[in-house]
């Protein structure tokens, strides 16, 4: 058996919630992810075991749905929005920096195997807080380069605290992203949340979720202020070299 | 008209994220309301004469939808529709962020008057937080006796089942959406026969928008008459507006229908950012045709949008200034079709692919006029030949902002570069 029995207990659970099991190929695949970090084959197998349809079925619900991954991914995945709302507002910008900062194009891996990231044209819904990422799950928005600066570098830090030092490149340990004991990556109030000068300065629907401040729990580990935009610990990152890139010049000629 | 706080009334309460919170403004009394004073059919009766129209882009009359169930066939499914992707909308992550049991009490109410026992909460994948604080509220809820079986004394049984999805926009489509719920690949299912009359389970279905739900605690605590004296006649009540774009002030607002466009863009939105100027709008999301500064002051109504040539849609309005290039922003929404098509049909399938390299040539300055001629060929063995709407709209914006700004788009061909961008940037320099 390749999963924990929480795991298949989860599963379970779903399949008797249902007035057919098959309905609950979705959260199953959802639970695998989370435990394995992506979905194998076996695991697919031992699905369709727990709610009694084929394999092929499973496989098929699991290729379909872009939010489940066939391969291994980062500790931490980053989805940066670049469809219509967000690009008015400078998601290329963002983008741009983002694979200059990590050092991989869109869809990679870094060779430290901390961060998979990935611009995508499908609207993640922070319309209203454009430029607008996903971080692990949860939603950073009116985004600027030192605001993604101090969300990545405050999750570097959060990794070393917990332990998790480098691995080897293509081999990020079995863990999914947004498991426990990882909170979401809050900058502290005072961080530069708030957006440029031409921006909003509030949203009127910001996230009401409370978010445990990553600063409460990590940083006195780490012992640097969040707002202060860290440069990524080289010394502890294998860093690839970005390539030079020619820069598209922002529609605001900012 | 103008601003109208009817669903977002209460937001910013403390801890109305919270059943506590909730029941202090007066939550769950639409519940008891419609258990007190309503039977199942004077309670469709009363969403009739509210003549509430669907709010998640069709505008289809709810009162109409639930009326189609056919009688004494049981079991029936009620699914919410919370697989918000529409490009530029999110009002339902808004709805779902500041007042959760308003969806959960909106749902029960509607599951009381269709007679469902099993009702489902659809949310899209990336709506991670906003799927934990549903589920937690229909725990919440089933603890205080509002889900479960003899709901508050009334013999009335219901379950309410939150459902996440994993990333396809087409499960918006309500009949992917219920092949998404059976555990397979969110493809739309041929119609007819309607999901009314078998839908989920192949038993009768029906599937509501999150902010259509949202509407009902208020409808049946102060009556259909009360509702369709808000907005306009064709189109009553209220509706979340999500503004984005190149505006001040982005963000969710609440109007009564009928209100200009301009003022939500010039009071709620703050004008447009930069002291620049509105070149042109999105009405409806990224599905929906474009609209020219000459259709500021059109009515937030779903007729009057319609008759102007766009619509509605799902209440997400995208203003762009003088800076903005038509043809990125049509590559954009094109190449969103093309990663959303489910590749069920073929004009979808390879015409949301055409299209979309078509467009990258175009906005780099390399597609030939001959080519950007094909684009009318393209569009037009889509739009009505596709099996869902989703491959028709992909071809609305990019056909409309051909129309509306077509020196635009012929100025790019052969020029080896985007002509708008280069302007910009030799204004700004």
């Amino acid at each position: 058996m390749t999963l924990q029995a929480a795991t298949r207990s989860t599963i379970e659970h779903a399949r008797d919630r249902y007035p057919h099991p098959r309905s609950a190929i979705l959260p199953a695949l959802w639970a695998v992810q989370h435990e394995l970090g992506e979905i194998t084959p076996d695991a697919m197998g031992e699905v369709a075991g727990l709610l009694r349809v084929t394999p092929s079925e499973v496989e098929a619900v699991s290729t379909f749905y872009s939010m489940y991954f066939q391969h291994p991914h980062g500790r931490h995945e980053v989805i940066v929005c670049i469809n219509v709302s967000c690009a008015l507002r400078g998601a290329d910008d963002i983008v741009d920096h983002i694979e200059r900062t990590l050092g991989c194009k869109s869809g990679e891996t870094t060779a430290d195997g901390a961060f998979t990231w990935s611009s995508t044209v499908e609207c993640l819904g922070g319309c209203g807080g454009a430029p607008t990422m996903q971080v692990d799950h949860h939603f950073q928005e009116n985004l600027t380069p030192d605001r993604v600066d101090a969300i990545l570098g405050s999750l570097r830090d959060g990794d070393s605290a917990l332990g998790a030092g480098p691995v080897a490149a293509g081999t990020p340990p079995r863990r999914a992203f947004g498991a426990p004991g990882r909170p979401p990556a809050t900058p502290p109030a005072g961080a530069p949340s708030a957006p440029s000068a031409e921006a909003p300065a509030a949203s009127p629907n910001k996230s009401p979720v409370a978010k445990v401040s990553r600063a409460a729990r990590v940083v006195p580990a780490a012992n640097t202020p969040l707002d202060t935009p860290k440069e990524p610990d080289t010394a502890a990152i294998t860093k690839p070299v970005a390539k030079p890139r020619t820069r598209r010049p922002s529609k605001d000629g900012q | 008209m103008g601003e109208y706080k009817l669903l977002t009334k209460d937001f910013g309460a403390t801890d109305l994220q919270t059943l506590k919170g909730y029941e202090k403004t007066g939550g769950y009394q639409g519940l008891r309301d419609a258990f007190k004073n309503f039977t199942p059919e004077t309670l469709i009766a009363e969403v009739k004469a509210s003549n509430i129209r669907g709010r998640g882009g069709a505008g289809f009359p709810t009162g109409m939808k639930w009326s189609f169930l056919p009688k004494d066939v049981f079991p029936r499914y009620l699914c919410c529709n919370a697989d918000e992707s529409e490009p530029g909308c999110f009002k339902d992550r808004y709805l779902i962020d500041q007042s959760p049991h308003q969806l959960v009490e909106g749902l029960l109410i509607a599951s009381y008057a269709l007679q469902v026992n099993t009702s489902f909460i659809y949310i899209r994948g990336e709506y991670h937080d906003q799927r934990l604080l549903l589920e937690r509220s229909v725990e919440d809820a089933r603890a205080a006796g509002y889900i479960g079986k003899n709901i508050l004394g009334s013999g009335f049984d219901c379950d309410v089942i939150v459902h996440g999805g994993a990333g396809a926009y087409i499960c918006g489509e309500e009949t992917a959406l219920i092949e998404s719920l059976e555990g397979l690949r969110g493809q739309p299912r041929l119609k007819p026969p309607f999901p009314a009359v078998k839908g989920l389970y192949g038993q009768p279905t029906v599937v509501n928008n999150v902010e259509t739900l949202c509407n009902l605690p208020h409808i049946v605590q102060r009556g259909g008459e009360w509702f369709k004296s808000l907005g306009t006649e064709k189109s009553a009540g209220t509706r979340v507006f999500c503004a984005s774009g190149h505006i001040n002030r982005p963000g969710n607002y609440e109007m009564q229908l009928g209100t200009p466009i301009r003022e939500l863009l010039e009071e709620e939105c703050g004008g447009m950012w930069k002291g620049r100027s509105l070149k042109a709008f999105q009405p409806g999301g990224g599905s929906m045709q474009v609209l020219l500064p000459q259709h500021i002051d059109l009515p937030l109504d779903m007729n009057a949008v319609q008759e102007a040539g766009s619509s509605l849609g799902a209440g997400a309005m995208i203003f762009m200034d003088e800076t903005t290039c038509l043809v990125d922003v049509s590559m954009r929404l094109v190449d969103f079709y093309r990663h959303e098509s489910c590749g069920k049909c073929v004009p979808c399938r390879e015409g949301t692919y055409f299209e979309s390299e078509l467009m990258h040539r175009l906005e780099a300055g390399l597609a030939t006029r001959a080519e950007l001629a094909s684009l009318a060929d393209i569009c037009s063995n889509m739009d009505g030949r596709c099996f869902c709407p989703l491959g028709d709209t992909a071809t609305w914006f990019v056909m409309s902002a051909y129309k509306s700004f077509r020196e635009e788009f012929e100025a790019h061909c052969g020029a080896g570069r985007c002509p708008v961008r280069a302007q910009v940037t030799a204004l700004v320099a």
